[in-house]
């Protein structure tokens, strides 16, 4: 079947509202409008305005809304328009879904899914640009999906769904068009695991979300000129697999770790860490990392692009690897 | 001032029983106060003594299938609401016979057998999840009531705004009871707002709200009932201004440099509990021998708590890691992060209804 990533989701969404009477989506424009990003689009009509709620402008006040309806039994689906304002809620999923079950012995888990869009590349300028699922992804408690395929796209809000503990997807804004073949019994897909989405000897390539296609597309390139890349989709950043990441170091003996959000600090530094940590002898060279300049997103195009993780750059950073050491 | 229903107390049983739990709370109260000096226990410590008349007012309109929601002060409502003092206690000594075997501490009780959603310590940061509790009731068909307690200086927060518009836009079945003991902190009501009237606020969003003698514990019940009815029978969110003072610091680190000491003796003169004991005693309803007992058997309950907490046993530093995400069979599969990603597998969670 041909779709969309925005299709694939709004087939989740809706494979979900019918399956499990408790679930309804909560948020900014879901209902009339459609969402913002046209990801609800038709729902509100197949689902009624109370499951699918329109919300006002009260980010905070909405997600800890969500919280409470998910203490109180429902398996809310809230819908924060971008990553950017999520900021206003940052008091509800940090200092309340993310520790209610620890602060309360075990008594009380948040089977709550947020849901937003992350990510720059569109000209959209700083406040609507920011990459911060892999700060979210430093929160114990919370679980972090970044869905990158259509098959992710489709299956993993099903899952998260039947996690008992607060699980956030952030969907990379410039994922929504992207179109390919989906299975027509297409299903939920685990999210415990990384995927390896080509495999290759030479140098191990790891991402998620928004970069994974120029990853692929680097990869394609570096496959011409006699790099034969492995490229992992993290998929989930919190918790990490890190097997599947260090089964591939211990192969390839590189890595590059692609991440649009900044270098300080992040989950691309937490990655590499652990490579330093726990693949340190099958290392064969540094560790190297593609991210964001540190820089808030820029409007003009050539200027964002530039601040950008580029195939160029992954490519530049993997020849480097390969050329380095053994 | 004087109203104590105008000194006539039409159920002598029933006062006497409010007499209890406004002294249940004190004497748990002071106790607290004793064992942090003596250091058994630590952290912060808010006490609630002089505000004893709100939470024994409204629990009593409560039903047991309702949820409560309440701040950093909150022994007394968790005590109320039908925690042990023991388990309580425990939960500040960090035992694993508290009720949050530890890991909350004084600010952060639970307890999901009588659906108390704590102890939350971010001013106004409970009052969204009472909305959303309310929600879930809502579109699951209950007619249960979420009573959502909060201090005045919650009214100067986002959330709190947020929280109204929320609850009265979708007629959500909660009941706000803003604690209004005068000082945020140590910030005057009046230095921070520029409106002090808090139920026209409420109002401002069409919620029906109303001041109360929080001092008074009829007529916080009587207020208290009247809202809980009008909640439950589909009338949306109602708000009541509870009139109160705090006697002590804010916390155990407060010098309150803030207020003057004759305010706190003119507020003192209003003890929730001396009101009630004199009025009855006056009205002859309350024979000494009575009050006697009374006093004799809270303090037994208090002891015997203590008690409880100092013979527990501390929570094992092998279960740290538990809780922090829910029980899920063991797959192999979650996690593998290595030495130090734990806490991907832990006890057994559970969310009400």
């Amino acid at each position: 079947m041909k779709t969309t990533y925005r299709e694939a989701m709004r087939a989740a969404l809706r494979d979900a509202m019918t399956r499990d009477e408790r679930v309804f989506l909560m948020g900014e424009d879901v209902g009339r409008y459609g969402g913002s990003f046209a990801v609800s689009l038709g729902l509100l009509e197949e689902f009624g305005p109370d499951r699918i709620r329109d919300t006002p402008l009260s980010e905070s006040g909405f997600v800890g809304a969500g919280i409470g309806a998910a203490l109180g039994g429902m398996r809310p689906v809230v819908e924060i328009m971008t990553v950017n304002f999520s900021l206003l809620a940052l008091d509800q999923i940090i200092n309340n879904a993310a520790t209610l079950l620890h602060m309360s012995g075990g008594q009380f888990n948040v089977p709550i899914v947020i849901r937003m869009t992350t990510g720059a590349g569109r000209q959209l300028g700083a406040q609507h640009s920011h990459s911060l699922e892999g700060w979210y992804a430093h929160i114990p408690g919370l679980r972090i999906l970044a869905p990158a395929t259509l098959a992710d796209a489709r299956g993993m809000l099903w899952t998260a769904l039947q996690d008992p503990d607060p699980v956030l997807i952030f969907e990379h804004g410039s994922l929504y068009n992207v179109a390919g073949e989906l299975d027509d019994d297409a299903d939920a897909v685990g999210i415990d695991k990384a995927a390896v989405l080509r495999e290759g000897d030479a140098i191990t390539l790891i991402t998620y979300g928004g970069t994974l296609p120029l990853v692929l597309e680097a990869a394609e390139q570096l496959d011409g000129e006699g790099i034969d890349a492995d490229v992992i989709d993290l998929r989930t950043l919190r918790p990490l697999d890190a097997h599947t990441i260090m089964d591939s170091v211990a192969r390839t003996h590189r890595a590059v770790v692609v991440d649009e959000g900044w270098r300080s600090g992040s989950i691309s530094a937490e990655i590499a860490a652990r490579i330093c940590e726990q693949a340190f002898f099958d290392l064969d060279a540094p560790v190297e990392r593609v991210c964001s300049l540190e820089v808030p997103v820029p409007y003009a195009k050539h200027l964002e692009q530039a601040a950008l993780p580029s195939v160029e750059r992954v490519m530049a950073a993997a020849r480097r690897a390969v050329g380095a050491g053994g | 001032m004087t109203t104590l229903r105008s000194q006539g107390i039409p159920d002598a049983d029933h006062a006497v029983h409010l007499l209890r739990q406004m002294l249940r709370v004190r004497r748990l109260e002071e106790k607290c106060i004793e064992l942090y000096s003596a250091a058994r226990i630590r952290g912060f410590l808010h006490v609630y003594i002089g505000e004893e008349a709100v939470a024994a007012g409204v629990m009593e309109a409560l039903e047991p299938e309702d949820a409560v929601v309440a701040t950093y002060r909150e022994h007394g409502h968790a005590l109320l609401r039908g925690v042990s003092a023991g388990a309580i206690l425990a939960e500040m000594y960090g035992h694993a016979e508290g009720c949050c075997r530890g890991r909350g501490g004084s600010m952060h009780l639970f307890d999901a057998a009588t659906r108390f959603y704590g102890g939350n310590a971010i001013v106004a940061g409970g009052l969204p999840l009472a909305v959303g509790l309310a929600l879930a009731d809502r579109m699951a068909g209950r007619q249960r009531v979420t009573a959502c307690f909060f201090g005045e200086g919650a009214v100067a927060e986002g959330e709190f705004h947020e929280s109204m518009n929320l609850a009265a836009l979708w007629q959500l079945p909660v009941l706000f009871c803003c604690e209004n003991n005068l000082y945020a902190m140590g910030t005057a009501l009046g230095r921070s707002e520029s409106q002090t009237d808090i139920a026209l606020k409420a109002a401002g969003y069409e919620i029906p709200a109303w001041a109360v003698d929080g001092m008074d514990v009829l007529a916080v019940e009587e207020a208290a009932r009247r809202a809980v009815d009008a909640v439950r029978s589909g009338g949306g969110p109602h708000f009541l201004e509870l009139r109160t003072y705090r006697f002590r610091a804010h916390s155990m680190f407060d010098p309150e440099l803030y207020r003057e000491k004759s305010e706190v003796a003119r507020w003192m003169e209003r003890d929730p509990i001396s009101l009630l004991q004199s009025a009855m005693q006056a009205a002859a309803q309350l024979p000494d021998k009575d009050w006697a007992a009374l006093q004799a058997d809270v303090d037994a309950e208090i002891s015997t708590a203590v008690g409880f907490a100092e013979n527990g046993t501390p929570e094992p530093v092998s279960e740290l890691s538990r809780f922090v995400y829910s029980d899920r069979p063991d797959d192999g599969s979650a996690g593998g992060g290595g030495p130090e990603e734990q806490g991907t597998t832990a006890g057994k969670g559970g969310a009400a209804g």
